[in-house]
């Protein structure tokens, strides 16, 4: 009886918990509104059929449950019933399938005009490539990717010579106009997914998938990968801005293609760098060795493209500007004797030419439990902490231990990586969620024993 | 007629001699279904203290600092594959197939007692090598239960180095463990049946566990061969699976390979385990809800059609878990046809065991509770896998928590609702005691409302979009704070349900000292196998004579019989009239 009675209930407070949910559709925004008017159906007729069968089910419980004397009738088969049953599903799939495949057949179909944006997807990052004036994207291949072309184009292609690469998670589409999002994977499976687009994708290497939209509002949405795609997949993250036409061409015609990007690479001069480096070098040490008395880390040995985006970093108030990150508010006042990309090229020039030796051990912890929690951290900054560019982790063997500790704790408590446009910080947060005092302390004495 | 059991009369029997050949190197089949439910049970525990690990994570995230991503990423796998592959398919198969078909076919043991006991040690084996995954320089593969390439093999993944190794060598061991039982199973509901037993008079149970079988058998070999050749794509640089790809930085050897070539290899044995585990789910609930109902099962000639017709769908409908995987969009006119038209027998099964308890005598004893529990938690999983199966509605669900939801009401809780009332049930027939009625019912209001308090939610902020298999989730410009709050709520039922299995497991020792005999046939059964003449049944069953059989399996409350069943093996008499 009881549990006739707790059905009815159940189908009560199921019913009211659907209509009453706060969770539901975000607000849409393409033009996949016929997805979300198949899901209304379908929640209509399983709906139906759950109230139904459970029901039906509590009434038959109550109304025949166990009594004295009381016996169950004996009917085998009624052929009539089933027969009318199966019939009555039968349309109710019927009313569910149809409008679905209706729907998927406009999903197939990418409308001509639709113009074509290829997203790429590696562990943890996303970029993006449109194909420029041509309209064509250049051939690619994952054997060409290095440091220097990390979107393995073709350096000899015609077609992609005027492509607009764009290396950061960030990437903008004009309103009402359908697009063709090519789907590009280097390494992996990963998934492109906008809940508010409804429509996704997985990223599959060694081909080339897709999907289409038409962006019907303007605004930034978050890009989310929704295949299992590694230890950080849940840190992997961009943006997506819908704007209007005029802004979208203005923004798109200030980003180099890959033939200027490749034209400018300017790799500092290290004898410039040097003068530029006294300023620095009160601090951090004439050698770059790192003072921690004035909380200021070693430099040496880092790696140099780190170095150059934190120093961006610092200038563009991305770092150094949490209430909490005392240190970090030092720095960013001294930035200011680096007025622009070539002082900044100069300087990091000049710190990679400096001899590097280990920072000195300071910290004290339990070796064996940081193996263990290194684990995590060796997918992106190396087994033997060399760091790793394609990641774009930082070297933290031999660097400064007491710096890291401070770092995985601003990390922790929001002092880094909070700022919206931190997307490698950001990664961090979400990696460290469990680090505990005494687990940084450990996972950083593990660190002091790299060679 | 020609249904005469190999084990039939005029056979010796050899019957074990030592306490070891008795219960460890034990040919019965019933030492040796027991033997797969513990080891089942015990490696099923640990993917639950696995999942309250994750869920401490995900509900109160930086407040237990429990597990890194590594272990969250680890323990996700290890759950998912030990619970559908290890626990359940072992537990429904090698445990109530083991126990139930030879009873209830009236045989004397399986046809191959030696293969059936190897079968077993196999098992085990497969056991011992997923567990020592978890101490291996790395640890335990984090590459989800589907363990997709390239991912799986790669260095961003935990247990890349030996971890992946492992499961695919544990998961190879495991099919041969299948392979031996399950022809054990089939061959023995073909050949082993009793006088008069024919197959339109077994029990639903045997059905599903024995077309469960026929599935296994035909799946697993997709799995076997792609865990094969994942392992070459790992040890020897193959690549089947692998294209050209750039992982960390670094450009691999491989080239040419497809990741979606495993996807299809993978579902084509994932989908039918699906009905691996449903189908003797289907079959033993019909039987609890047809005894304890003390009514027969409604239309049983359609419920056999449907779990063959089932059976045989499941084998072409694979790709609906692929609608945005990259493979060719047009396939998914073809697969979402098909899984919905699966929806139908499935639904026929649902109106039939409502329909069963319509005009009954209901019971409401320990197993009769969860067998009306499981319908409630499989109606509600069926019609949430219409959403998933129709491809437009799937793609803003795919891979969020409506995913999640969904496969656990219907894969996680439904079959273990019906595992413990198979247990409940079948318990004073292993034992010849009695269940404890007051904790079996303790255990049931906290799984079954517990389980709801989970899953519903998780549906819906699915819908909301928030994604599966995330450590965290971080900061998003969709989530409310709403979302975290109902994660920590999800967390605690989590808990509580999790803790609700220890009174069972408690119950199912202490009711072995402190229950009351349960004599031979405590539910008034009609099936064989509450018509032993010893209860536990001794080696070999039954007495010199094989029971005959008569009658079908759903004898009940038959009018102008003196009970309210007769028994199969129950000889015709006028009071009874036909069969």
């Amino acid at each position: 009886m009881a549990i006739a009675i707790v059905i009815i209930l159940l189908v009560i407070g199921s019913v009211i918990f659907h209509l009453m949910s706060p969770w539901y559709f975000t607000e849409i925004a393409s033009n996949w509104g016929i997805i979300d008017d198949t899901v209304s159906i379908t929640f209509w007729v399983t709906g139906i059929v759950f109230i139904i069968a459970n029901l039906f089910m509590a009434y038959a419980i109550i109304k025949y449950r166990h009594r004295k004397g009381h016996k169950a009738k004996y009917e085998p088969e009624n052929k009539k019933l089933e027969t009318w049953l199966t019939v009555v599903t039968t349309i109710g799939v019927v009313a569910m399938l149809a409008p679905g495949l209706l729907a998927w057949g406009k999903f197939v179909d990418v409308p001509e005009d639709a113009h074509i944006v290829e997203v790429v997807g590696q562990q943890w990052q996303w970029s993006f490539r449109y194909p420029g004036e041509d309209g064509q994207l250049g051939t690619v291949d994952a054997r060409n990717i290095s440091i220097d072309n990390p979107f393995g184009m073709n350096p000899d292609d015609p077609l992609g010579q005027d492509d607009i690469v764009i290396d950061t998670n960030e990437f903008r589409l004009p309103i009402d106009q359908p697009v063709k999002l090519l789907v590009r994977s280097k390494d992996v499976l990963h998934n492109f997914t906008v809940p508010q687009f409804r429509v996704k994708m997985d990223l599959v290497p060694g081909m080339v998938p897709y999907l289409w939209l038409t962006p019907t509002r303007t605004g930034t949405f978050d890009i989310l990968c929704e295949e299992l795609c590694g230890i950080a997949h849940h840190a992997m993250r961009g943006k997506v801005i819908v704007e209007e036409e005029k802004d979208f061409n203005a923004w798109l015609a200030a980003q180099p293609t890959y033939s200027q990007l490749r034209a400018q690479n300017y790799k500092g001069d290290a004898v410039a760098g040097q003068a530029l480096y006294q300023t620095c070098s009160a601090c951090h040490g004439v050698n770059g060795e790192g003072n921690q008395a004035t909380n200021s880390p070693k430099l040496t040995g880092q790696e140099d493209w780190y170095l150059k985006r934190q120093l961006h970093y610092f200038k563009t108030g991305v770092r150094g500007t949490a209430e909490n990150d005392v240190f970090g508010k030092q720095m960013a006042p001294m930035v200011a004797v680096l007025p622009n990309e070539k002082a900044i090229s100069d300087v990091i020039a000049y710190i990679t030419s400096l001899p590097d030796n280990p920072a000195p051990h300071t910290v004290d912890g339990d070796i064996d439990s940081g193996e263990g929690i290194y684990l995590t951290c060796e997918k992106c900054h190396g087994k033997n902490g060399e760091g790793n560019w394609s990641l774009r982790a930082p070297r933290v063997a031999g660097m400064s231990d007491w710096y890291m500790v401070t770092q995985l704790k601003n990390f922790r408590h929001g002092a880094r990586g909070a700022h919206p446009d931190d997307s490698t910080g950001y990664q961090m947060t979400s990696m460290v969620l469990s680090l505990t005092e005494k687990k940084v302390n450990d996972v950083v004495a593990y660190m002091n024993t790299f060679e | 007629m020609a249904h005469v059991a190999l084990a039939d009369k005029g056979q010796e029997l050899s019957h074990p001699h030592s306490w070891i050949t008795q219960y460890v190197w034990s040919q019965d089949h019933k030492v040796i279904g027991i033997q797969y439910m513990v080891v089942a049970t015990l490696v099923g525990l640990l993917a639950l203290v696995m999942s309250g690990m994750m869920r401490l994570q995900l509900g109160f995230p930086g407040t237990f600092t429990l597990i890194e991503p590594n272990e969250y990423y680890q323990f996700v796998t290890m759950h998912g594959m030990i619970m559908v592959v290890f626990m359940l398919t072992a537990f429904f198969l090698g445990g109530f197939g083991n126990i139930l078909i030879p009873l209830m076919c009236g045989a004397r043991d399986m046809v191959f007692p030696y293969m059936n006991m190897l079968s077993f040690w196999v098992y085990l084996l497969s056991v011992i090598i997923l567990v020592a995954s978890l101490f291996v320089p790395g640890g335990a593969t984090g590459a989800g239960w589907t363990l997709y390439p390239p991912q799986a093999i790669t260095p961003g993944t935990p247990g890349a180095d030996w971890g992946i190794l492992l499961m695919l060598i544990s998961l190879a061991v495991f099919i041969v463990a299948f392979t031996m039982g399950g022809l054990n199973y089939l061959t023995t509901a073909l050949q082993a049946r009793t006088r008069g037993m024919t197959l339109m008079r077994l029990p639903l149970s045997v059905w599903g566990i024995v077309m469960a079988t026929i599935l296994g058998l035909l799946a697993f070999p997709a799995l076997f061969v792609a865990a094969i050749m994942m392992t070459l794509d790992n040890v020897l640089g193959t690549s089947f699976f692998m294209p050209a790809v750039n992982i960390l930085g670094e450009q691999l050897e491989h080239d040419g390979g497809s990741p979606i070539l495993f996807q299809h290899l993978f579902w084509f044995f994932g989908h039918p385990e699906v009905y691996i585990v449903a189908l003797p789910m289907f079959g033993i609930a019909s039987d609890l809800i047809s005894t304890h109902a003390r009514k027969n099962i409604f239309g049983y000639r359609m419920m056999v059609w449907a779990i063959v017709a089932i059976g045989g769908l499941s084998f072409v409908v694979w790709a609906h878990h692929m609608y945005v995987s990259g493979m060719n969009p047009y396939f998914g006119f073809l697969f979402a046809t098909t899984t919905l038209i699966i929806a139908v027998p499935t639904a026929l099964k649902v109106y039939n065991w409502v329909l069963t308890l319509w005009e009954g005598d209901i019971h409401l004893n320990v197993p009769m509770l969860f067998a009306i529990g499981f319908i409630f938690t499989f109606i509600h999983g069926g019609i949430t896998g219409l959403f998933l199966g129709n491809v437009a509605v799937d793609v803003p669900l795919s891979d969020t928590y409506f995913v999640i939801g969904h496969f656990h009401m219907v894969m996680g809780v439904s079959p273990f609702l019906v595992v413990f009332g198979g247990l409940y049930h079948w318990y004073p027939k292993l034992t010849g005691r009695m269940m404890n009625v007051t904790l079996g019912k303790i255990h049931f209001w906290l799984t079954f409302l517990g389980t709801y308090a989970i899953y519903l939610p998780m549906h819906y902020i699915g819908i909301l979009g928030v994604p599966r298999r995330y450590y965290a989730n971080g900061v998003t410009d969709f989530m409310p704070e709403s979302v975290a709050t109902i994660n920590s709520s999800i967390t605690i039922a989590a808990l509580i349900v999790g803790g609700a299995q220890f009174i069972f497991i408690y119950n199912l020792i202490a009711s072995l000292f402190k229950e009351k005999d349960a004599g031979g046939n405590p539910w008034n059964a009609t099936t064989l196998e509450w018509q032993t003449p010893d209860t536990p049944p001794k080696h070999g069953n039954w007495d010199d004579e094989l029971p005959v059989v008569y009658r079908w399996a759903y004898a009940y409350s038959v009018p102008g019989a003196d009970k309210d069943f007769i028994p199969q093996n129950e000889p015709p008499s006028d009071k009874t009239g036909k069969e």
